[in-house]
């Protein structure tokens, strides 16, 4: 009994990965066969950031159960702090290593921005929180479309009006070009390093729900003053949870802005904190599988709907209209569990009912 | 020295005082009836107990140790477990998990060595489930172990509270109405679990109840509020006989 279930959620988990996998060896094959399109391959790598956006904001959203509207200014936080690195670097370390560094520069720099925005706002609950996490997601957008930053021999040079206001020597180099963003971006990201981040989150993130730290959180989500009443720190565990999920978003950031020449503020506006919110509420809240799986389809499909022209958007809506209805109904989840049962188990007990009702019908 | 000491505990709420002068001494393992009519306090004396109310005057000492007006968290970390009489169970989680969410800050181990599955973890979640299953197997709740809580019947939702307080290894263990919505058969089995709780675990027991005979039979001392205030104090013969506790359960001058 006990062994059983502790592989139950074991099982879940190694299905979760096994789906990755799996998706990831068979775009390979398909990809080597020439049988991707073109834009489907360019989607490939922000698939996996988002992948990782929605995974991340579950954690605060799902599992944390507080609202945040701001995802996306973290991942704007982790893309231009790396891409400013690896620009800055340039080629004086080789190309690995300075993608490595540009991803974990991303993913520390938006965890420390999570840590410093999580200190007053997680004080808030609900609507606050929600309010404060937009404001934070604009806040950033326009700080990075305001900002001039340069580099020369004498060190930084940092200006909010425009580049000559840096006062560079011959040397200098403007590296952020406020609304023009980051220029000239070595596209390092790959759709493998993409796979090993997404299997690096699930694994993070996955290992965390099921350990004590991920009770805590949880139990905080459930019932508050319960938790309280059990010795739980509520603001510490809020903290981990809202500051893993940041340096998470960091990470995606990175990972996009390194597929991306050109890195913009304007990529990581409002719209895409909702997008990705939007990939974990279809997802399921909590349910780590499923915001991977959403992120993966809902990233695809406008492509997949471009036959539509027009009419894309339309359909983009009403599948996602749908795909809320099949979970939420009960009706059509228990119709969904039968059909299933049914072609699991009770195919020939289905076949036998069938008759008998035809006999019936017969003889009435 | 007393296992709690509660002296002059008041807290006022816009000009009503809700309890006023409160005291009490609860020695070691001694189990304590709290009760009184419908809104004489008693769930708020509950809540500064714990730390969700700050009081206005007064002192609570738990040990030796002033545990006046701190965070609900440090209270519990200090000895002090308690019951909801509206419960309050972690639903979306399993029975098991509930427990082990009590067990959180008696079987420790870092986050990171939880990301990692360092050996650390391992060791210490087998021991979380062992300590977690003997717990629930004390309730009868071994079976429903890996079920959603929310999915447990009203009684065992009760039982998996006091499970999950005396989890946190209390010295003093609050109980809201521990038999509130269950039948004779349950609430005879809920007594005998009670006494048994206490000499297993040595834990002293205040609980709110307005079952009599269950607090008659089962408590050793019981103390009546009435408009927040003390009306009397002492065993069940002393208190069922007393004019006071007469007049304010059945009415009189």
């Amino acid at each position: 009994m006990n062994l059983k279930n502790i592989s139950r959620t074991t099982r879940q988990n190694l299905v979760t990965y096994a789906i990755v996998i799996v998706a990831f060896a068979v775009i390979q094959v398909m990809s080597a066969a020439g049988m991707l399109s073109n834009s489907l391959t360019g989607q490939l790598i922000p698939i996996c950031s988002y992948i990782i956006m929605a995974v991340s904001l579950n954690l605060t959203v799902g599992v944390l159960g507080e609202l945040s509207l701001g995802h996306a200014g973290f991942m704007s936080v982790g893309a231009f702090s790396s891409a400013f690195f690896s620009v800055a670097v340039g080629d004086a370390l080789p190309t690995w290593l300075t993608m490595i560094l540009a991803l974990l520069i991303g993913t520390a720099v938006a965890g420390v921005f999570g840590i410093l925005i999580g200190i007053p706002v997680l004080r808030l609950q609900g609507d606050y929180l929600a309010i404060v996490t937009l404001a934070f997601g604009e806040i950033i957008k326009n700080l990075l479309n305001a900002f001039y930053i340069g580099i020369d021999g004498s060190g930084l040079h940092i200006s909010m009006k425009d580049a000559n206001a840096l006062n560079m020597d011959e040397s200098g180099r403007v590296i952020i070009k406020g609304a023009q963003g980051i220029t000239g971006v070595n596209r390092m990201s790959t759709f493998t390093i993409g796979f090993v981040l997404v299997l690096i989150t699930l694994v993070i993130v996955l290992n965390l729900i099921h350990s004590r730290t991920g009770r805590a959180i949880m139990s905080i989500r459930d019932n508050r003053i319960a938790a309280e009443s059990v010795g739980i720190n509520v603001t510490k565990y809020k903290m981990i949870a809202f500051t893993i999920s940041a340096a998470l978003a960091g990470m995606a950031g990175a990972l996009y802005a390194h597929s991306l020449a050109t890195v913009v503020a304007k990529k990581f506006d409002y719209n895409t904190s909702i997008l990705i919110l939007v990939f974990v509420v279809v997802g399921g809240m909590g349910n780590i599988r499923g915001s991977v799986i959403a992120a993966a389809i809902l990233t695809v499909l406008p492509e997949l709907l471009r036959s539509f022209s027009d009419y894309r958007m339309l359909v983009y809506a009403i599948v996602l209209i749908l795909m809320m209805l099949f979970k939420q109904s009960p009706q059509i989840r228990s119709f969904c569990a039968s059909v299933w049962e049914r072609l699991r188990f009770g195919r020939l007990q289905a076949f036998f009912d069938r008759k008998k009702a035809q006999n019936t019908k017969k003889g009435a | 020295m007393a296992l709690l000491e509660v002296n002059h505990l008041g807290i006022v709420f816009g000009g009503l005082h809700a309890v006023d002068k409160f005291s009490l001494k609860i020695e070691k393992g001694q189990l304590y009836g709290l009760i009184g009519p419908n809104g004489a306090g008693k769930t708020t004396i509950f809540n500064m107990l714990t730390g969700v109310y700050k009081p206005n005057e007064g002192e609570i000492i738990l040990d030796g140790m002033n545990i006046t007006g701190m965070h609900p968290e440090k209270i519990s970390k200090a000895g002090i477990a308690r019951t909801f009489q509206n419960i309050r169970l972690f639903n979306d989680m399993t029975v098991l998990d509930n427990v082990k969410v009590g067990l959180h800050n008696q079987v420790r181990y870092s986050t990171l060595s939880g990301i990692l599955r360092l050996p650390s973890y391992h060791e210490k979640e087998n021991i979380m489930r062992g300590k977690a299953m003997s717990l629930l197997k004390i309730f009868g709740l071994e079976d429903e172990a890996y079920q959603k809580a929310s999915n447990l019947p009203y009684g065992k939702q009760r039982k998996l509270e006091i499970a999950r307080a005396l989890a946190t290894n209390p010295k003093l263990l609050l109980l809201d109405e521990p038999a509130a919505g269950m039948n004779p058969n349950e609430t005879a089995e809920l007594a005998e679990t009670i006494h048994f709780v206490r000499n297993q675990f040595g834990v002293a027991i205040l609980l709110i109840e307005h079952d009599m005979s269950f607090v008659m039979e089962l408590c050793e001392k019981i103390v009546v509020v009435d408009y927040g205030s003390i009306i009397a104090q002492g065993d069940a013969q002393t208190v069922r006989n007393d004019p006071r506790v007469i007049a304010a359960y059945l009415g009189g001058e």
